[in-house]
């Protein structure tokens, strides 16, 4: 007897259609990897088992949770199930908690809303679940806000009010999507945990192939709204008989071709970093009480050759960005100097900086939000011809504009669009075509490919590695994610807590982590030759 | 390599066009037509003489002879709000001027400059905001003399700190996006990004406030006519004649009705103008993929 049942249900908002025919089952104990690109109608179907859909949205066919029809289910009999027999866990654990209540209060909140259990009583069971998920009273009292805690630390009470009344069924929509690799390694191990100890029904939501193979014994595989294929996970993957299963499998272990190393060791080299160290001062505790000085680079040395492409791998918060931002003169270090070209580029100013600005560029991980909603996209990528010792005319612009969008795969008549108007993936093109539109010696990117899908992440980090070839433009990938690293880039540099602990030739150090940092890194990072090896072996 | 563009660049006609489809800027852009006409109009013409006091007809109500009936004095009020417009509109749009061309940029500087400059420039606002604008206005007169023009002034300068202030907060909210990260990284300086890359993402915002303001504007007024600080008697203001109505309300409603409504109807025009000049601006809603 299946737990939660999804037979031919389809979904339209509006006149949009969402979701066709979707067939879906949770058995007790049992998880349910639910994988699918963006758009792809996961999130979706989450929603309509919550029943939380958007006025709009007209759903038929049959959801059926536990002998009770979902779809003809009233809002007073939905507000029973929400949270008491299904709980849900969300991508986001920034915004999923209330920034003005304790997390002991929102733990709390539903036992006392489910049970009509007293304030007390409540209390003692979310500090018991609380200390279930791994925040322990003595470090973590109930009084703390979330404001202060971690990012992992609070998806884990997110976990915890959706696991406090032991629900039958969890649905967990892309949970350690927004975490680092370490973290996503704990919380889904904490996950696995939950699952086994009640016996409750896990669907778990991901477009990251690898995680859902470590973690589900089915899975369904969902495109545009339609069930592509479904089924037990190892032979799923390790068949892949279904195209569309092919190249999803193909697209996440996806290896650009390059030709290997070219002229490097050689030359001058193109960026020298040394000592840089950067400082935030504390925040005013009080009028005259100071909280200590953050260090969040500290001491960092490095160098690079024209033409090298370079991984900074590292933890959130372990201060790859500050560096890269001192890097490209958009901070100032504390202390150390920062050469390009053999020019030191600390402590000038802007107009001093143009020469050192026209060789460097970047690339930013968000393709939403790094560019101007209200500029075409002809002035968007043009806007790095400023630094141009010669003004180009409107026409040299519109040529040189058109060229760009060449070399990274879009059209001459993507010029008078607005940003909006493309994907995401088409978004970090325009963003590279921004970046490489004055030739530039060295790209910056921050992320770049960790908010796309896995096939056009394939298809960008395809792109980084041509233009790598062809322009000889050295990079500086910064990511938390192993396989851009090794896909792309020579040598890796670690870094933890500001400092880097370890560097060295990118095969060398992936497959023979020395530093604690890395080895971290390394065994959390979800794999999908070895995730489906596992399955295959657990099998038999 | 040579690639050949022929697109089509977005015309002062195509946006025109544009804007004669969208309801909202239409709808604004007759009323607000219709009551510049009223006070352009009135400068010929006016169904009675707004100087005349003709005691025997005062407050009558509205009828066929007067639209909208008469005060206290008997003076016919439809000719009244006509002539008001004149004052009304004129104060109110000088002073939002004022506000918005020096306190968006104000606002805008200390948003890009943060830190002392901007705690400085925060707290002289602060300043100009702790006198009531109608105690400055009286201050400016006193030292200036009194009249129309020197009014117009001290609504205008109280104007200038809510302009900086929602300025500076929406401004604020843009400077972290990555898309300012972009322009930096390209050498902007931060003057260029502000006109290039804040202004228009907080232009909704600032013309929000503008329509707010400029109803302010006409009650501001109308305090400083009611002073005898503003337009001189017996020229009407819509802000005087409503002060004036406060004493007759119950005998004669009508002569706060009307020149209320003349105020609604000309903020409500400015409103809908303000949306669809918004709207018309978005890319979002400029084409259709």
């Amino acid at each position: 007897m299946n737990l939660l049942d999804i037979e031919n249900l389809s979904l339209t908002i509006g006149d949009t259609p969402i979701l066709r025919n979707v067939e879906l089952s949770v058995a007790p104990g049992e998880v349910m990897g639910l994988v699918g690109e963006s758009g792809s109608g996961k999130s979706m179907t989450a929603l309509t088992v919550m029943q939380l859909l958007p006025h709009a949205a007209r759903a038929t066919g049959r959801v059926t949770f536990d002998g009770i029809d979902i779809l003809a289910a009233t809002e007073d009999q939905m507000c029973a199930l929400r949270g008491d027999d299904i709980g849900m866990v969300f991508q986001e654990p920034m915004t999923a908690l209330n920034p003005v209540k304790t997390i002991g209060e929102q733990v709390a909140e539903g036992i006392r809303w489910h049970t009509k259990a007293s304030r007390a009583e409540a209390e003692d069971r979310a500090r018991k679940m609380l200390d279930r998920v791994g925040l322990p009273s003595a470090k973590f009292p109930m009084s703390r806000y979330p404001h202060e805690l971690s990012g992992g630390q609070r998806q884990r009470v997110v976990i915890a009010i959706a696991c406090a009344l032991k629900p039958k069924l969890l649905i967990a929509d892309e949970p350690t999507t927004a975490l680092d690799v370490v973290l996503q390694a704990q919380i889904l191990d904490l996950l696995r945990d939950l699952v086994a100890e009640s016996r409750m029904g896990l669907l778990l939501i991901s477009h990251d192939l690898a995680v859902v193979t470590e973690m589900a014994d089915r899975i369904t595989i969902l495109r545009h709204g339609e069930v592509m294929e479904a089924g037990d996970t190892a032979r799923t993957l390790s068949e892949q008989t279904h195209p569309y299963t092919r190249q999803l499998a193909q697209a996440s272990m996806h290896v650009p071709a390059r030709a290997r190393p070219h002229g490097i060791e050689t030359g001058r080299p193109l960026l020298q970093v040394e000592g840089a160290t950067r400082d935030y001062p504390g925040r005013l505790a009080s009028l005259f009480k100071r909280a200590p000085t953050i260090r969040a680079v500290d001491h960092v040395s490095l160098s690079m050759t024209p033409g090298q492409s370079v991984a900074l791998v590292g933890r959130s918060g372990c201060g790859k960005s500050t560096l890269a931002r001192m890097i490209l003169a958009l901070d100032q270090p504390s202390s150390g100097t920062i050469r390009f070209h053999g020019e030191t580029i600390t402590g000038k100013s802007e107009a001093e900086l143009k020469p050192a600005r026209r060789d460097m560029q970047v690339v930013f991980q968000d393709p939403y939000g790094s560019f101007d909603p209200r500029q075409k996209v002809e002035k968007l990528v043009a806007e790095p011809l400023h630094v141009l010792e010669k003004k180009p005319t409107r026409a040299e612009r519109r040529e040189m504009v058109a060229h760009a969008l060449h070399e990274v795969g879009l059209g001459v008549s993507d010029m008078d669009k607005y940003p909006h108007e493309f994907s995401g993936g088409q978004r970090q093109r325009l963003s590279i075509a921004r970046a490489i539109i004055t030739r530039p010696k060295l790209v910056v990117a921050d992320e770049p490919v960790s908010a796309l899908d896995v096939s056009i992440r394939a298809q960008i980090l395809d792109l980084f590695a041509e233009l790598n070839q062809k322009l000889g433009i050295a990079y500086l990938f910064i990511t938390h994610d192993l396989t851009v690293a090794r896909a792309i880039t020579d040598e890796v540099l670690v870094m933890h807590e500001g400092k880097i602990v370890e560097r060295g030739r990118t095969s060398e150090v992936l497959d023979h982590p020395q530093s604690e940092a890395a080895k971290a890194l390394v065994t959390a990072a979800p794999d999908l030759h070895r995730a489906i090896a596992q399955r295959m072996q657990e099998q038999g | 390599m040579t690639l050949h563009i022929d697109i089509p660049e977005e015309t002062f006609g195509s946006i025109l066009a544009k804007a004669f489809r969208n309801t909202a800027f239409v709808a604004g852009f007759v009323i607000t037509l219709l009551i510049l006409a009223m006070a352009v109009v009135s400068y010929g013409w006016t169904p009675y003489d707004v100087t005349k006091l003709v005691i025997a007809d005062k407050t009558q109500a509205p009828s066929l002879a007067h639209w909208f009936g008469t005060d206290h004095f008997g003076r016919d009020i439809l000719s009244m709000v006509m002539v008001g417009a004149r004052n009304s509109i004129a104060v109110a749009l000088v002073a939002v001027g004022i506000g918005m061309g020096v306190g968006v940029p104000l606002g805008a500087f200390a948003a890009a400059r943060g830190g002392l400059v901007d705690e400085a420039l925060m707290r002289l606002n602060d300043l100009v905001f702790a006198f009531p604008a109608l105690l400055s206005a009286i201050m400016i007169t006193a030292i200036f003399g009194p009249g129309a023009v020197n009014a117009i002034i001290a609504i205008g300068i109280f104007n200038i700190p809510v302009f900086a202030r929602v300025a500076r907060a929406g401004a604020l909210a843009i400077w972290p996006r990555e898309f300012i990260l972009a322009a930096r990284a390209a050498g902007k300086s931060s003057t260029q990004i502000s006109i290039e890359h804040v202004l228009p993402n907080i232009a909704t915002l600032l013309l929000v406030q503008g329509t707010i303001q400029f109803a302010l504007g006409i009650l501001a007024e109308a305090g400083l006519s009611y002073l005898g600080l503003g337009a001189q008697p017996p020229m009407p203001s819509w802000g005087r004649m409503l002060f004036e109505a406060q004493t007759h309300m119950v005998v004669a409603p009508w002569m706060a009705i009307f020149p209320g409504m003349a105020i609604v109807v000309t903020v409500l025009g400015l409103n809908l103008l303000g949306d669809g000049i918004a709207d018309i601006l978005d890319p979002k809603s400029r084409r259709q993929r």
